[in-house]
């Protein structure tokens, strides 16, 4: 059974080499300041305890004011699990370093998360739009793409046989 | 003498691409200096769409999702939703999913070791001999929930409908001819010399670069590294049942393919103890038609016959997904071909396409 790393386990092994790193930890995630994503990222990889040597995958969620970006991590020796986030704050012009230097795996899906949700990922080799067209209008999965009449969920807000 | 690369266009609308693949290769004489490749084809933007549809509404998108593999799609998303509003599964639905997933493996590992063989230029045979295997997995399928491929048959909570009477003594006659037509298809296949010198030492992916490169499934363990998530991180009952992991040693295509042949095996040995161990008992918990999980966030994860399939779904509350992101195993294990297939022939960098296995689906999303 694969173990879940505490977001406050994970801030713990980080804390000591990179003090300022940890912006938030919780149960379930960690989340580290764009500016030092690269060297935690590395020294997550090559820590022979932690040995997060294959990256699961890579996730852009639109905050409304702020971009989360999500990296879900995987230990094959030890058989853990952990949820890393950084935060694009920036809402107009989003920006996180990229993390594919560290784990090639996360070419494409860097890729794909800046065609759909128009994070830049800062360093990435080869960052083109995967999926739509270049020229394409906007980003579509932000939450204000093309405003959608009456609001995000327009025409499902009720439901008549809820209770 | 002056030489220039020349570019070759493979795609998208090819009958070895799988689907609308395109790879944009450029060659030196005849060997590939480099390749690219443009997806994006078949983009129906279901991670949007999803937003603003409710959890039980998005079964059907998991359906066309990896449409080979529909069950195994549907299992994965219900395993997250169930994980994030906290829904227990009864026992036999439990082992009703086992039981869908595992046939689907079946069905859909007989799809890709028909294409394969086909790109392969083994021209339709094989392709049909695995069709009729799949054929009557899909006869289950139909058996069971009334549709054959976009089957739609889980649900939030177990499945849609429990399994008529007939169904357990029809699978249990596939599960019984089965041994025998995969050992057919070995001797066949697997000492064919024509295919060992097609195949062997090429698109090859060291263990090391395959998990750099996020790779899973069967070209994760093509390459050596014994990594399945159903022993990793066992999901329903497969802590209950006993099978084995093939592992390649190379990671080249035949690897890839005798990894493939074998999980066939190790399938049919998985449905076997499942149809014995099947209880009785309901088959899921009702769950409320407009689902609202608690405010959170999930990444649930599955071993798809393609590879690590994930389903990360944010909550706000609301009785729709704030996000619903795929991990498409399909899309990720093409992270590597570009380096797998500089070097090669344009006849192998077919084979090694048709090696990873990918629906454009998947690719797409």
């Amino acid at each position: 059974m694969s173990v879940a790393l505490r977001g406050t386990e994970l801030a713990e092994k980080i804390g000591p080499s990179f003090p300022s790193a940890v912006a938030e930890a919780n149960e379930q995630w960690v989340t580290v300041a764009a500016e030092q994503l690269v060297a935690v990222a590395t020294h997550l990889r090559d820590d022979p305890e932690l040995d997060f040597r294959y990256l699961i995958g890579v996730c852009g969620v639109d905050l409304l004011d702020h971009f989360e970006v999500v990296y879900q991590l995987q230990s094959l020796s030890h058989n853990h699990i952990a949820t890393l986030k950084t935060l694009a704050l920036d809402h107009q012009e989003p920006q996180v370093p990229s993390l594919a230097p560290v784990w090639q795996g996360a070419q494409l899906q860097e890729r794909e998360v800046y065609d759909l949700m128009g994070i830049r990922f800062e360093g990435h080799p080869d960052l083109r739009r995967i999926f739509l067209w270049d020229g394409f209008p906007g980003y579509p999965l932000r939450k204000d793409w093309l405003g959608m009449p009456g609001g995000r969920h327009a025409g499902l807000g009720k439901f008549p046989r809820e209770d | 003498m002056k030489t220039e690369p020349f570019v070759v266009n493979v795609g998208p609308q090819h009958p070895s691409t799988h689907g609308v693949f395109r790879l944009r290769v450029t060659l030196d004489g005849e060997r590939i200096v480099d390749a690219d490749m443009i997806v994006g084809y078949l983009h129906r933007s279901m991670e949007k769409l999803a937003e603003s549809r409710t959890y039980t509404q998005n079964i059907p998108f998991t359906d066309r999702v990896d449409y080979l593999a529909a069950m195994a799609n549907n299992l994965a998303y219900c395993l997250a939703v169930e994980r994030l509003a906290g829904i227990e599964v009864p026992p036999r639905g439990q082992f009703l999913r086992v039981i869908m997933a595992e046939l689907q493996r079946l069905a859909n590992h007989a799809m890709a070791i028909g294409a394969f063989l086909n790109d392969c230029g083994a021209f339709y045979t094989p392709f049909q001999w695995m069709f009729r295997e799949r054929e009557r997995i899909l006869d289950l399928f139909e058996m069971a929930g009334g549709a054959r491929l976009t089957v739609n048959y889980m649900r939030i909570g177990g499945v849609s409908y429990d399994i008529p009477p007939e169904f357990v003594p029809t699978a249990q006659a596939l599960l019984k001819d089965l041994p025998q037509r995969i050992s057919e298809y070995e001797t066949l296949l697997m000492e064919n010399e024509i295919l060992i010198v097609r195949t062997r030492n090429i698109g090859v992916l060291p263990a090391d670069r395959a998990i750099a490169s996020s790779v899973s499934g069967p070209v994760l363990r093509g390459s050596g590294v014994a990594w399945d998530i159903r022993k990793a991180d066992p999901y329903c009952v497969y802590d209950q049942l006993d099978f084995d992991i093939p592992v390649g040693t190379r990671g080249d295509c035949y690897d890839r393919f005798l990894v493939r042949m074998e999980e066939l095996r190790q399938s049919v040995h998985i449905l076997e103890q499942a149809l014995d161990m099947l209880p009785g008992g309901p088959a899921s918990t009702p769950v409320p038609l407009a689902l609202r999980p608690p405010p959170g966030e999930v990444y649930a994860r599955i071993e798809a016959p393609k590879g690590e399939l994930g389903f990360y779904v944010v909550s706000d509350g609301s009785p729709h997904p704030y996000r619903w992101h795929i991990r498409a195993p399909s899309f990720i294990n093409l992270t590597p071909l570009k380096d797998m297939v500089v070097g090669l022939t344009i006849a192998d960098a077919i084979i090694t396409l048709g090696s990873i296995d990918i629906t454009l689906g998947e690719v797409d999303r």
